[in-house]
């Protein structure tokens, strides 16, 4: 049964309306000031010059793609848990993982441009590079999930058996990955060595880039959970809606349910 | 009634729905042997190119014949409220998800059966060390058969279940699909030792599924 439609008003937001916009600004401002150390403060890489540039989103994308699904592994189970279940925790789950997937898609799209110049291809088969792509899918499948209409209650069951499932199968996959790419052939393209260490301006502008896209990733987050809660919101009212209107119609008819009766499908 | 004779309830019904409908073997099976057949033409039907990708082959064509087998699964589970049926058996959501998996498991083993004659013969390998490609086999099956019917079950019910399943399905199975065929390959080139770590990982794997499949059945039978 779905909960009671008074509660679930007061989860309609994340974050106090202001601590949302402060967040907004705050990681508007440490964007750019990381697009300016990135792009100037920092210097060029001795081996790779400019295209090392990139690492300085490259690698923060990649944080907050595991950051989001580890928070909507975390909200799953939380929503399965019956003591804690609660639809914040389905929304928090269903908002992370949208962050997590177009992330993911960044950190793909921003390594193939890094390794064309650097490897000399858009891609490789490297074991990292593999793991991330099979990610990317898993997720991109509880998104699928997620889209389709159903009520709210079974939604969020399904979802969050769902997110489990694929978060438990992201070591596996890494794992297989991994076994397979060392147990045939050794990084050809990929070379540990081109990531060593850093100092300095350029380990400040990682790190920089790693604090500026959580600031967004949290700011984000609110944002799509409001988004969510909206828009369950306006569906509960249209159904109550309709619901009204089809009996200030047709309140002398009595309603007939038919009860569809399917052949057996070969 | 215990647990074996409630699986044992379960999979004898699927599996008899099958010897009297015949789906597997008159649609899946054959579905199968085309795709297996179309991978040659694709290819140059060169034996030398066939025989060295073989064990890929195979293992995809599996999967996207397992992807039959679970809609197929589900599907008869959709006609005729027999879906209120198993929730109403009495029946517990682990038994349920052991006897439908298990029927599943048999109905692919018997597929991959056929296939790997298809690839004996058509493809021209030669299978050297038949233990931990036995078990390799085994256990790549029943990791498909347990996350096939846990994803199954997932989607029952919902009018998109036929495109759902195979774009849930397939990322959450490339490791099997990487183990299966890493261990044919072992086993092709005759080196047992390398097969048997993919066939750890396989193991884990279908043990893992296996579990949660256990534990999410009931909870997500009743959502269907």
């Amino acid at each position: 049964m779905t909960d009671p439609t008074a509660s679930k008003r007061d989860d309609m937001r994340l974050l106090k309306p202001v601590v949302s916009t402060v967040l907004g600004w705050a990681s508007l401002v440490a964007v750019v000031v990381l697009a300016l150390f990135g792009l100037w403060g920092a210097p060029p890489d001795e081996v790779q010059s400019d295209a090392q540039r990139l690492m300085y989103i490259h690698v923060p994308a990649a944080w907050i793609a595991y950051l989001a699904f580890g928070v909507t592994a975390l909200g799953s189970a939380l929503w399965l848990w019956p003591r804690t279940r609660s639809s914040v925790w389905d929304r928090v789950a269903g908002a992370s993982a949208e962050i997590g997937v177009i992330f993911t898609a960044l950190t793909l799209i921003l390594g193939s441009l890094w390794g064309r110049p650097v490897w000399g291809v858009w891609w490789a088969w490297d074991a990292r590079l593999v793991t991330t792509a099979v990610l990317f899918f898993l997720y991109l499948g509880y998104l699928a999930l997620r889209r389709i209409p159903t009520s709210p209650e079974s939604r969020a069951k399904r979802c969050s058996i769902a997110a489990l499932i694929a978060f438990v199968d992201v070591p596996i996959v890494h794992f297989s990955v991994n076994w397979w790419r060392t147990l045939h052939q050794q990084g050809t393209v990929f070379n540990e060595q081109l990531d060593a260490k850093i100092h300095g301006v350029m380990a400040f502008t990682l790190w920089f880039g790693v604090l500026a896209f959580t600031l967004l990733y949290v700011y984000l987050l609110d944002r799509r959970y409001r988004l969510l809660a909206l828009d369950e919101d306006r569906e509960d009212r249209e159904v109550e809606l309709a619901i009204a209107e089809r009996v200030a119609a047709e309140r002398p008819v009595g309603n007939v349910s038919s009860a569809p009766v399917g052949g057996s499908a070969q | 009634m215990n647990l074996w004779r409630e699986v044992k309830l379960v999979a004898g019904k699927d599996l008899r729905i099958e010897a009297r409908s015949k789906v597997t073997l008159q649609q899946i099976v054959p579905f199968g042997m085309i795709v297996l057949l179309l991978f040659a033409f694709a290819l140059d039907p060169d034996r030398g190119i066939l025989r060295r990708v073989a064990p890929g082959l195979f293992w995809v064509t599996v999967l996207l014949a397992a992807l039959l087998a679970v809609s197929r699964s589900f599907g008869i589970e959709a006609d005729n409220g027999a879906r209120d049926g198993l929730r109403l058996s009495g029946l517990d959501g682990p038994a349920l998800f052991l006897g439908k998996a298990a029927a599943l498991a048999i109905e692919l083993l018997a597929l991959e059966v056929v296939l790997t004659l298809v690839v004996v013969l058509v493809y021209g390998i030669h299978l050297n060390t038949w233990l931990p490609l036995t078990l390799a086999t085994i256990a790549a099956t029943i990791g498909v058969a347990a996350t096939g019917t846990l994803y199954g079950v997932l989607a029952a019910g919902l009018r998109v279940r036929e495109t759902l399943v195979p774009v849930l399905l397939l990322p959450v199975v490339a490791p099997v699909l990487l183990g299966a065929t890493r261990a044919w390959e072992a086993a092709i080139d005759g080196i047992p030792s390398d097969a048997w770590p993919w066939v750890g990982l396989l193991g884990v794997f279908a043990l893992l599924f296996t579990a949660i499949g256990m534990l999410a059945f009931g909870p997500l039978l009743e959502e269907a």
